[in-house]
Protein backbone atom coordinates (compact mmCIF):
# COMPACT_ATOMS: atom_id res chain seq x y z
CA UNK A 1 0.00 0.00 0.00
CA UNK A 2 1.78 3.20 -0.95
CA UNK A 3 0.14 6.39 0.93
CA UNK A 4 0.68 10.17 -0.34
CA UNK A 5 -0.25 12.71 2.39
CA UNK A 6 -0.44 16.44 1.13
CA UNK A 7 1.52 16.10 -1.26
CA UNK A 8 2.88 19.27 -3.18
CA UNK A 9 5.30 19.59 -5.90
CA UNK A 10 6.98 22.36 -8.10
CA UNK A 11 8.14 22.08 -11.56
CA UNK A 12 10.62 25.56 -11.27
CA UNK A 13 8.03 28.00 -10.17
CA UNK A 14 5.19 26.31 -11.19
CA UNK A 15 3.03 24.54 -8.59
CA UNK A 16 3.05 21.28 -10.87
CA UNK A 17 0.98 19.23 -7.75
CA UNK A 18 -1.09 20.81 -5.21
CA UNK A 19 -1.93 19.07 -1.54
CA UNK A 20 -2.74 15.60 -3.51
CA UNK A 21 -3.58 12.67 -1.17
CA UNK A 22 -4.67 9.42 -1.83
CA UNK A 23 -3.43 6.08 -1.14
CA UNK A 24 -2.97 2.82 -3.72
CA UNK A 25 -3.30 -0.60 -2.82
CA UNK A 26 -2.16 -3.72 -4.92
CA UNK A 27 -4.52 -3.79 -7.89
CA UNK A 28 -4.55 -1.62 -10.73
CA UNK A 29 -4.96 2.43 -11.07
CA UNK A 30 -5.21 4.77 -13.26
CA UNK A 31 -4.47 8.98 -13.15
CA UNK A 32 -6.02 10.80 -15.32
CA UNK A 33 -6.25 14.22 -16.19
CA UNK A 34 -5.95 17.10 -18.89
CA UNK A 35 -2.53 18.11 -20.05
CA UNK A 36 -0.54 20.13 -17.56
CA UNK A 37 -2.21 18.10 -14.97
CA UNK A 38 0.64 16.99 -13.02
CA UNK A 39 0.26 13.46 -13.82
CA UNK A 40 3.99 12.74 -14.58
CA UNK A 41 5.39 14.79 -12.14
CA UNK A 42 3.13 12.75 -9.44
CA UNK A 43 4.28 9.82 -10.78
CA UNK A 44 8.17 10.48 -11.13
CA UNK A 45 7.45 12.04 -7.44
CA UNK A 46 6.37 8.42 -6.42
CA UNK A 47 9.00 6.69 -8.76
CA UNK A 48 11.39 9.28 -5.80
CA UNK A 49 12.51 11.41 -9.23
CA UNK A 50 10.84 14.31 -7.97
CA UNK A 51 11.07 15.78 -4.55
CA UNK A 52 8.26 16.90 -3.45
CA UNK A 53 8.12 20.78 -1.34
CA UNK A 54 5.69 19.26 1.39
CA UNK A 55 4.07 15.90 2.47
CA UNK A 56 4.61 12.56 3.04
CA UNK A 57 4.98 9.62 1.10
CA UNK A 58 4.65 5.99 2.87
CA UNK A 59 5.40 2.35 1.77
CA UNK A 60 7.86 2.91 -0.85
CA UNK A 61 10.39 0.22 -0.54
CA UNK A 62 14.14 1.32 -1.90
CA UNK A 63 14.06 -1.21 -5.51
CA UNK A 64 10.77 -1.97 -5.60
CA UNK A 65 9.50 0.55 -8.06
CA UNK A 66 9.69 0.71 -11.74
CA UNK A 67 8.81 3.63 -13.85
CA UNK A 68 7.66 3.15 -17.41
CA UNK A 69 8.60 6.94 -18.87
CA UNK A 70 6.85 8.04 -21.72
CA UNK A 71 8.35 7.59 -24.93
CA UNK A 72 10.41 10.30 -25.66
CA UNK A 73 11.95 9.67 -22.47
CA UNK A 74 14.47 7.40 -24.11
CA UNK A 75 16.88 7.84 -27.02
CA UNK A 76 15.87 5.29 -29.56
CA UNK A 77 18.55 5.59 -31.92
CA UNK A 78 21.26 4.85 -29.31
CA UNK A 79 22.73 1.82 -30.94
CA UNK A 80 22.09 -1.33 -28.62
CA UNK A 81 19.97 -4.41 -29.10
CA UNK A 82 16.38 -5.29 -27.67
CA UNK A 83 18.47 -7.96 -25.55
CA UNK A 84 20.66 -5.45 -24.03
CA UNK A 85 18.01 -2.79 -23.14
CA UNK A 86 15.93 -5.75 -21.61
CA UNK A 87 18.78 -6.91 -19.67
CA UNK A 88 19.39 -3.91 -17.83
CA UNK A 89 16.27 -4.62 -15.96
CA UNK A 90 18.46 -6.73 -14.00
CA UNK A 91 19.90 -3.16 -13.12
CA UNK A 92 19.27 -3.56 -9.25
CA UNK A 93 21.20 -7.14 -9.50
CA UNK A 94 24.21 -6.46 -11.08
CA UNK A 95 24.75 -2.78 -10.84
CA UNK A 96 27.15 -1.01 -13.12
CA UNK A 97 30.16 -3.53 -12.37
CA UNK A 98 28.36 -6.82 -11.86
CA UNK A 99 28.32 -9.60 -14.39
CA UNK A 100 24.53 -10.57 -15.71
CA UNK A 101 24.09 -14.36 -13.77
CA UNK A 102 23.04 -17.28 -15.92
CA UNK A 103 19.26 -16.63 -14.05
CA UNK A 104 18.98 -13.30 -14.99
CA UNK A 105 20.10 -13.97 -18.64
CA UNK A 106 17.03 -17.06 -18.22
CA UNK A 107 14.83 -14.04 -17.19
CA UNK A 108 15.66 -11.76 -20.05
CA UNK A 109 15.17 -14.50 -22.47
CA UNK A 110 11.56 -15.23 -21.17
CA UNK A 111 10.37 -11.73 -20.69
CA UNK A 112 11.31 -11.53 -24.53
CA UNK A 113 9.32 -14.36 -25.18
CA UNK A 114 6.79 -13.47 -22.80
CA UNK A 115 6.22 -9.81 -25.18
CA UNK A 116 6.45 -11.56 -28.04
CA UNK A 117 9.93 -10.80 -29.06
CA UNK A 118 11.65 -14.43 -29.12
CA UNK A 119 13.40 -13.60 -32.76
CA UNK A 120 14.22 -10.11 -32.38
CA UNK A 121 16.68 -10.11 -29.52
CA UNK A 122 19.60 -9.11 -31.26
CA UNK A 123 17.69 -6.29 -33.43
CA UNK A 124 18.83 -3.09 -33.00
CA UNK A 125 16.08 -0.73 -30.76
CA UNK A 126 16.37 1.47 -33.51
CA UNK A 127 15.08 -0.80 -36.07
CA UNK A 128 11.91 -1.20 -34.01
CA UNK A 129 8.24 -0.46 -34.46
CA UNK A 130 6.60 1.87 -31.60
CA UNK A 131 4.37 -1.47 -30.92
CA UNK A 132 7.76 -3.36 -30.50
CA UNK A 133 9.64 -0.72 -28.95
CA UNK A 134 6.80 -0.41 -26.11
CA UNK A 135 6.77 -4.65 -26.04
CA UNK A 136 10.40 -3.80 -25.27
CA UNK A 137 10.20 -1.59 -22.69
CA UNK A 138 7.54 -3.54 -21.09
CA UNK A 139 10.04 -6.76 -21.20
CA UNK A 140 12.21 -4.70 -19.05
CA UNK A 141 10.02 -3.94 -16.35
CA UNK A 142 9.60 -8.26 -15.97
CA UNK A 143 12.47 -8.68 -15.45
CA UNK A 144 12.65 -6.20 -13.06
CA UNK A 145 9.93 -7.37 -11.27
CA UNK A 146 9.01 -5.16 -8.86
CA UNK A 147 6.10 -4.48 -6.72
CA UNK A 148 5.10 -1.47 -7.57
CA UNK A 149 4.75 -0.29 -11.53
CA UNK A 150 4.39 2.82 -12.52
CA UNK A 151 3.00 4.03 -15.74
CA UNK A 152 3.25 7.18 -18.43
CA UNK A 153 1.07 6.88 -20.95
CA UNK A 154 1.93 3.11 -21.72
CA UNK A 155 -0.18 3.20 -24.93
CA UNK A 156 0.63 6.43 -26.38
CA UNK A 157 1.20 4.95 -29.88
CA UNK A 158 1.23 1.33 -29.99
CA UNK A 159 -1.01 -0.76 -32.43
CA UNK A 160 -4.21 -3.06 -31.44
CA UNK A 161 -2.47 -5.74 -31.16
CA UNK A 162 -0.02 -4.69 -28.94
CA UNK A 163 -2.34 -2.82 -26.67
CA UNK A 164 -4.21 -6.36 -25.84
CA UNK A 165 -1.46 -7.73 -25.23
CA UNK A 166 0.18 -4.88 -23.19
CA UNK A 167 -3.60 -5.29 -20.83
CA UNK A 168 -3.35 -9.05 -20.67
CA UNK A 169 -0.05 -8.13 -18.91
CA UNK A 170 -0.87 -6.01 -16.31
CA UNK A 171 -4.26 -7.92 -15.84
CA UNK A 172 -1.30 -10.35 -14.63
CA UNK A 173 0.54 -8.29 -12.24
CA UNK A 174 -2.99 -7.56 -11.04
CA UNK A 175 -3.65 -10.91 -10.32
CA UNK A 176 -0.10 -11.11 -8.72
CA UNK A 177 -0.78 -8.33 -6.54
CA UNK A 178 1.42 -5.45 -7.36
CA UNK A 179 0.30 -2.11 -7.56
CA UNK A 180 0.07 -0.38 -11.14
CA UNK A 181 -0.63 2.95 -11.65
CA UNK A 182 -0.83 4.40 -14.95
CA UNK A 183 -1.29 7.70 -16.50
CA UNK A 184 -3.61 7.60 -18.98
CA UNK A 185 -6.01 9.40 -21.79
CA UNK A 186 -8.44 6.85 -22.97
CA UNK A 187 -11.38 7.23 -20.85
CA UNK A 188 -13.31 3.87 -21.82
CA UNK A 189 -9.64 1.92 -21.70
CA UNK A 190 -9.84 3.36 -17.72
CA UNK A 191 -13.16 1.74 -17.17
CA UNK A 192 -13.29 -1.19 -18.90
CA UNK A 193 -9.83 -2.24 -17.17
CA UNK A 194 -8.68 0.36 -14.04
CA UNK A 195 -11.35 -0.67 -10.93
CA UNK A 196 -9.92 3.20 -9.44
CA UNK A 197 -8.78 6.04 -10.79
CA UNK A 198 -7.17 9.63 -9.81
CA UNK A 199 -8.22 12.98 -11.61
CA UNK A 200 -5.80 15.36 -11.45
CA UNK A 201 -6.21 18.98 -12.42
CA UNK A 202 -2.83 19.50 -10.78
CA UNK A 203 -5.30 19.43 -7.64
CA UNK A 204 -7.48 16.60 -6.84
CA UNK A 205 -10.72 16.63 -8.29
CA UNK A 206 -11.32 13.30 -7.14
CA UNK A 207 -10.32 9.82 -6.34
CA UNK A 208 -12.08 6.24 -5.55
CA UNK A 209 -14.34 3.87 -8.04
CA UNK A 210 -13.46 5.11 -11.65
CA UNK A 211 -16.88 4.93 -12.85
CA UNK A 212 -17.70 7.54 -10.08
CA UNK A 213 -14.82 9.86 -10.60
CA UNK A 214 -14.85 10.14 -14.60
CA UNK A 215 -18.49 10.80 -14.20
CA UNK A 216 -19.30 14.23 -16.66
CA UNK A 217 -19.28 17.03 -13.69
CA UNK A 218 -15.47 15.82 -12.47
CA UNK A 219 -14.36 16.18 -15.84
CA UNK A 220 -16.08 19.49 -16.93
CA UNK A 221 -14.36 21.09 -13.55
CA UNK A 222 -10.91 19.19 -14.36
CA UNK A 223 -11.36 20.82 -17.95
CA UNK A 224 -12.40 24.43 -16.95
CA UNK A 225 -9.39 24.06 -14.48
CA UNK A 226 -6.88 23.50 -17.41
CA UNK A 227 -8.68 26.46 -19.13
CA UNK A 228 -8.21 28.95 -16.58
CA UNK A 229 -4.50 28.01 -15.83
CA UNK A 230 -3.57 28.06 -19.53
CA UNK A 231 -5.04 31.75 -19.63
CA UNK A 232 -3.07 32.52 -16.47
CA UNK A 233 -0.33 31.21 -18.56
CA UNK A 234 -1.06 33.30 -22.08
CA UNK A 235 -1.74 36.44 -19.93
CA UNK A 236 1.79 36.13 -18.02
CA UNK A 237 3.18 35.94 -21.50
CA UNK B 1 60.93 4.37 -55.21
CA UNK B 2 59.39 0.93 -54.59
CA UNK B 3 56.92 0.17 -52.50
CA UNK B 4 58.94 -0.78 -49.22
CA UNK B 5 60.74 2.81 -49.11
CA UNK B 6 57.65 4.48 -49.64
CA UNK B 7 55.27 2.41 -46.70
CA UNK B 8 58.37 1.25 -44.25
CA UNK B 9 61.35 3.35 -44.62
CA UNK B 10 60.03 6.86 -42.80
CA UNK B 11 59.68 4.42 -39.66
CA UNK B 12 63.55 3.45 -39.82
CA UNK B 13 63.80 7.09 -38.16
CA UNK B 14 63.61 6.99 -34.76
CA UNK B 15 61.07 10.41 -34.43
CA UNK B 16 58.77 8.52 -36.68
CA UNK B 17 58.56 5.39 -34.42
CA UNK B 18 57.43 7.11 -31.82
CA UNK B 19 55.26 9.53 -33.37
CA UNK B 20 53.65 6.06 -34.74
CA UNK B 21 53.82 4.55 -31.36
CA UNK B 22 52.17 7.07 -29.67
CA UNK B 23 49.32 7.39 -32.53
CA UNK B 24 48.62 4.23 -32.40
CA UNK B 25 47.90 4.51 -28.63
CA UNK B 26 45.96 7.22 -28.79
CA UNK B 27 43.70 5.70 -31.34
CA UNK B 28 42.87 2.66 -29.29
CA UNK B 29 41.36 5.02 -26.55
CA UNK B 30 40.08 8.35 -28.46
CA UNK B 31 37.84 6.91 -31.01
CA UNK B 32 35.57 4.86 -28.89
CA UNK B 33 34.96 7.87 -26.62
CA UNK B 34 34.08 9.97 -29.86
CA UNK B 35 31.62 7.36 -30.46
CA UNK B 36 29.64 8.05 -27.34
CA UNK B 37 30.40 11.80 -27.74
CA UNK B 38 28.24 11.14 -31.43
CA UNK B 39 25.60 9.17 -29.89
CA UNK B 40 25.50 11.59 -27.38
CA UNK B 41 24.95 14.65 -29.67
CA UNK B 42 28.01 16.36 -28.33
CA UNK B 43 30.53 16.54 -31.30
CA UNK B 44 29.84 20.45 -30.51
CA UNK B 45 31.54 19.83 -27.20
CA UNK B 46 34.57 18.95 -28.30
CA UNK B 47 35.38 21.40 -30.47
CA UNK B 48 34.79 23.42 -27.43
CA UNK B 49 36.90 21.55 -25.48
CA UNK B 50 40.03 21.31 -28.61
CA UNK B 51 40.24 25.17 -28.03
CA UNK B 52 39.22 25.41 -24.45
CA UNK B 53 42.98 23.80 -23.65
CA UNK B 54 44.54 25.77 -25.50
CA UNK B 55 44.95 29.04 -23.06
CA UNK B 56 45.47 26.36 -19.92
CA UNK B 57 48.77 25.17 -22.33
CA UNK B 58 50.21 28.46 -22.45
CA UNK B 59 49.66 29.18 -19.08
CA UNK B 60 51.44 26.07 -17.66
CA UNK B 61 54.13 27.06 -20.44
CA UNK B 62 54.51 30.73 -18.94
CA UNK B 63 54.20 29.04 -15.18
CA UNK B 64 56.47 25.87 -15.75
CA UNK B 65 58.35 26.38 -18.63
CA UNK B 66 58.31 24.21 -21.46
CA UNK B 67 58.04 21.05 -19.99
CA UNK B 68 55.09 18.07 -21.18
CA UNK B 69 53.78 17.94 -17.49
CA UNK B 70 53.68 21.61 -16.73
CA UNK B 71 51.55 22.02 -20.59
CA UNK B 72 49.94 18.90 -19.98
CA UNK B 73 48.53 19.78 -16.68
CA UNK B 74 47.54 23.31 -17.68
CA UNK B 75 45.76 21.97 -20.69
CA UNK B 76 44.15 19.64 -18.23
CA UNK B 77 42.53 22.14 -15.70
CA UNK B 78 41.75 24.24 -18.35
CA UNK B 79 39.89 21.52 -20.33
CA UNK B 80 38.06 20.41 -17.12
CA UNK B 81 36.86 23.95 -16.48
CA UNK B 82 35.54 24.14 -20.10
CA UNK B 83 33.56 20.61 -20.14
CA UNK B 84 32.37 22.22 -16.16
CA UNK B 85 30.83 25.35 -18.09
CA UNK B 86 29.64 23.29 -21.66
CA UNK B 87 27.86 20.98 -19.15
CA UNK B 88 26.60 24.36 -17.55
CA UNK B 89 25.50 25.98 -20.88
CA UNK B 90 23.87 22.91 -22.02
CA UNK B 91 21.74 22.31 -18.50
CA UNK B 92 20.85 26.21 -18.93
CA UNK B 93 19.96 26.52 -22.43
CA UNK B 94 17.97 23.15 -22.59
CA UNK B 95 20.19 21.58 -25.07
CA UNK B 96 20.22 24.92 -27.85
CA UNK B 97 23.81 25.51 -26.55
CA UNK B 98 25.50 26.09 -29.90
CA UNK B 99 25.80 29.97 -29.89
CA UNK B 100 26.89 29.95 -26.53
CA UNK B 101 29.44 27.24 -27.51
CA UNK B 102 31.18 29.18 -30.11
CA UNK B 103 31.10 32.00 -27.39
CA UNK B 104 33.51 30.18 -25.28
CA UNK B 105 35.48 28.65 -27.96
CA UNK B 106 36.49 32.10 -29.64
CA UNK B 107 37.24 33.41 -26.31
CA UNK B 108 39.16 30.51 -25.69
CA UNK B 109 41.16 30.25 -28.70
CA UNK B 110 42.03 34.14 -28.66
CA UNK B 111 43.12 33.98 -25.00
CA UNK B 112 44.93 30.63 -25.78
CA UNK B 113 46.81 32.50 -28.98
CA UNK B 114 47.35 35.74 -27.09
CA UNK B 115 49.36 34.57 -24.26
CA UNK B 116 51.16 31.56 -26.34
CA UNK B 117 52.89 34.18 -28.37
CA UNK B 118 54.14 35.89 -25.60
CA UNK B 119 56.09 33.00 -24.68
CA UNK B 120 59.83 33.14 -26.08
CA UNK B 121 60.03 29.63 -27.40
CA UNK B 122 57.03 28.50 -28.09
CA UNK B 123 56.01 27.88 -31.62
CA UNK B 124 52.48 28.80 -31.66
CA UNK B 125 52.00 26.48 -35.00
CA UNK B 126 53.28 23.35 -33.56
CA UNK B 127 51.01 24.07 -30.60
CA UNK B 128 48.39 24.04 -32.69
CA UNK B 129 49.08 21.56 -35.19
CA UNK B 130 51.02 19.21 -34.08
CA UNK B 131 54.99 18.13 -34.55
CA UNK B 132 56.45 14.82 -34.69
CA UNK B 133 59.86 15.77 -34.12
CA UNK B 134 58.45 16.26 -30.68
CA UNK B 135 57.21 13.41 -29.88
CA UNK B 136 60.54 12.17 -27.70
CA UNK B 137 60.87 9.57 -25.32
CA UNK B 138 58.30 11.58 -22.57
CA UNK B 139 55.68 12.87 -24.67
CA UNK B 140 55.63 9.00 -25.72
CA UNK B 141 55.23 8.18 -22.41
CA UNK B 142 52.64 10.77 -21.81
CA UNK B 143 50.36 9.96 -25.13
CA UNK B 144 50.36 6.05 -23.94
CA UNK B 145 50.01 6.45 -20.25
CA UNK B 146 46.81 9.09 -21.29
CA UNK B 147 45.77 6.40 -23.81
CA UNK B 148 45.89 3.35 -20.85
CA UNK B 149 44.33 5.41 -18.41
CA UNK B 150 41.44 6.33 -20.84
CA UNK B 151 40.74 2.85 -22.61
CA UNK B 152 40.71 1.49 -18.40
CA UNK B 153 38.40 4.39 -17.35
CA UNK B 154 36.14 4.12 -20.42
CA UNK B 155 35.92 0.05 -19.64
CA UNK B 156 35.12 0.60 -15.98
CA UNK B 157 32.26 3.02 -16.82
CA UNK B 158 31.30 1.31 -19.97
CA UNK B 159 27.82 0.04 -18.67
CA UNK B 160 26.02 3.07 -16.75
CA UNK B 161 27.36 5.81 -19.24
CA UNK B 162 25.34 3.62 -21.78
CA UNK B 163 22.09 3.92 -19.53
CA UNK B 164 23.02 7.47 -18.49
CA UNK B 165 22.94 7.63 -22.83
CA UNK B 166 20.28 5.92 -23.23
CA UNK B 167 17.37 6.17 -20.61
CA UNK B 168 19.05 8.53 -17.18
CA UNK B 169 15.76 8.71 -15.56
CA UNK B 170 16.03 4.89 -15.23
CA UNK B 171 19.80 5.28 -13.96
CA UNK B 172 18.51 7.68 -11.33
CA UNK B 173 15.42 6.04 -10.22
CA UNK B 174 18.04 3.22 -9.30
CA UNK B 175 20.03 5.96 -7.07
CA UNK B 176 22.73 6.13 -9.56
CA UNK B 177 24.12 9.29 -10.40
CA UNK B 178 24.25 9.82 -13.86
CA UNK B 179 26.07 13.84 -13.11
CA UNK B 180 29.06 11.28 -11.97
CA UNK B 181 29.14 9.31 -14.66
CA UNK B 182 28.66 12.10 -17.06
CA UNK B 183 31.39 13.90 -15.08
CA UNK B 184 33.90 11.02 -15.54
CA UNK B 185 33.38 10.57 -19.12
CA UNK B 186 33.82 14.50 -20.22
CA UNK B 187 37.34 14.02 -17.73
CA UNK B 188 38.68 10.90 -19.89
CA UNK B 189 37.55 12.88 -23.11
CA UNK B 190 40.19 15.98 -21.79
CA UNK B 191 42.26 13.65 -21.04
CA UNK B 192 42.48 12.29 -24.54
CA UNK B 193 42.84 15.32 -25.91
CA UNK B 194 45.19 16.87 -23.58
CA UNK B 195 47.49 13.30 -24.61
CA UNK B 196 47.47 13.92 -28.20
CA UNK B 197 48.64 17.50 -27.98
CA UNK B 198 52.02 17.82 -28.56
CA UNK B 199 51.95 15.29 -31.83
CA UNK B 200 48.85 16.50 -33.53
CA UNK B 201 48.69 19.79 -31.80
CA UNK B 202 45.65 21.16 -29.93
CA UNK B 203 43.07 21.77 -33.03
CA UNK B 204 43.95 18.51 -34.30
CA UNK B 205 44.27 15.99 -31.78
CA UNK B 206 40.09 15.67 -31.36
CA UNK B 207 39.62 15.28 -34.87
CA UNK B 208 41.67 11.81 -34.22
CA UNK B 209 38.75 10.83 -31.81
CA UNK B 210 35.67 12.67 -33.81
CA UNK B 211 36.34 11.38 -38.18
CA UNK B 212 37.00 7.83 -36.99
CA UNK B 213 33.68 8.16 -34.90
CA UNK B 214 31.64 9.47 -37.11
CA UNK B 215 32.92 7.18 -40.22
CA UNK B 216 32.38 3.95 -38.09
CA UNK B 217 28.64 4.86 -38.20
CA UNK B 218 28.83 3.63 -42.15
CA UNK B 219 30.27 0.53 -41.07
CA UNK B 220 28.50 -1.04 -38.08
CA UNK B 221 25.05 -0.68 -36.60
CA UNK B 222 26.01 -2.06 -32.78
CA UNK B 223 27.76 0.16 -30.51
CA UNK B 224 30.35 -2.38 -30.14
CA UNK B 225 30.93 -2.66 -33.75
CA UNK B 226 31.20 1.28 -34.30
CA UNK B 227 34.13 1.25 -31.55
CA UNK B 228 35.62 -1.29 -32.71
CA UNK B 229 35.46 0.24 -36.49
CA UNK B 230 36.36 3.46 -35.12
CA UNK B 231 39.72 2.26 -33.78
CA UNK B 232 40.60 0.54 -37.15
CA UNK B 233 39.88 3.84 -39.18
CA UNK B 234 42.31 5.58 -36.35
CA UNK B 235 45.16 3.34 -36.74
CA UNK B 236 44.97 3.18 -40.26
CA UNK B 237 44.61 7.12 -40.15
CA UNK B 238 47.66 7.39 -38.07
CA UNK B 239 50.05 5.07 -40.19
CA UNK B 240 49.08 6.50 -43.41
CA UNK B 241 48.55 9.96 -42.17
CA UNK B 242 52.52 10.23 -40.68
CA UNK B 243 53.65 8.98 -43.91
CA UNK B 244 51.86 11.56 -45.70
CA UNK B 245 53.25 14.23 -43.09
CA UNK B 246 56.88 12.57 -44.01
CA UNK B 247 56.66 12.48 -47.75
CA UNK B 248 54.95 15.52 -48.33
CA UNK B 249 56.65 17.83 -45.40
CA UNK B 250 53.44 18.05 -43.50
CA UNK B 251 52.39 18.49 -40.19
CA UNK B 252 51.21 15.17 -38.67
CA UNK B 253 47.92 16.55 -37.33
CA UNK B 254 46.75 18.21 -40.29
CA UNK B 255 47.90 15.04 -42.58
CA UNK B 256 46.33 12.48 -40.09
CA UNK B 257 43.02 14.24 -40.08
CA UNK B 258 43.19 14.22 -43.56
CA UNK B 259 43.24 10.70 -44.41
CA UNK B 260 40.71 10.42 -41.45
CA UNK B 261 38.72 12.66 -42.93
CA UNK B 262 39.03 11.09 -46.63
CA UNK B 263 37.93 7.62 -45.12
CA UNK B 264 35.17 9.56 -43.94
CA UNK B 265 34.24 10.79 -47.07
CA UNK B 266 34.54 7.05 -49.27
CA UNK B 267 32.21 5.62 -45.74
CA UNK B 268 29.49 8.02 -46.90
CA UNK B 269 29.83 7.27 -50.20
CA UNK B 270 30.85 3.20 -50.28
CA UNK B 271 30.44 2.18 -46.62
CA UNK B 272 27.95 -0.92 -46.12
CA UNK B 273 25.08 1.31 -44.06
CA UNK B 274 23.56 4.56 -44.05
CA UNK B 275 26.12 5.57 -47.34
CA UNK B 276 25.17 6.89 -50.68
CA UNK B 277 25.84 3.16 -52.43
CA UNK B 278 23.47 1.68 -49.70
CA UNK B 279 20.70 4.56 -50.59
CA UNK B 280 20.86 3.40 -54.23
CA UNK B 281 20.83 0.15 -53.98
CA UNK B 282 17.52 0.64 -52.04
CA UNK B 283 15.96 3.03 -54.25
CA UNK B 284 16.76 0.02 -57.46
CA UNK B 285 15.29 -2.40 -55.07
CA UNK B 286 12.29 -0.33 -54.65
CA UNK B 287 10.03 -0.36 -57.83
Amino acid sequence: MIGLVHITCRQGRLVAVEDVSVTFGPGLHAVAGPNGAGKTTLLRTIAGLHRPVSGEISGIVAGQVALLPQSGGIDRQFPITCRELVSLGAWAQTGAFRPISPEASDKVEAALSRMGLGGLGSRLISDLSAGQFQRVLFARLIVQDTSVILLDEPFTAVDAATEADLLDLLHEWDAQGRIVIAVLHDNEMILQHFPTTLLLARHMIASGPSTDVLRPGNRLEARLAAERWSETAKAAA
Amino acid sequence: MTLPDLLLAPFSFGFMRRALAGCLALSLAAPPLGVFLVIRRMSLTADVLQHGILPGIAIGAAVGGLSLVAMGTGGMIAGLLVAGIAGMLTRATKGREDSQFAGVYLIALALGVAIASRQRGLDLSHLLFGNVLAVDTPALLLMAGVASVALAGLALIWRPLILESLDPSFLAAHGGRGGLWHAAFMALVVLCVVGGFAALGTLMSVGLMMLPAIAARHWAAHLAGQVRASVAIACLSSWAGLLVSFHANLPAGPAILLVAGGIWIASIALGPRESLLTGLWLDAKTP
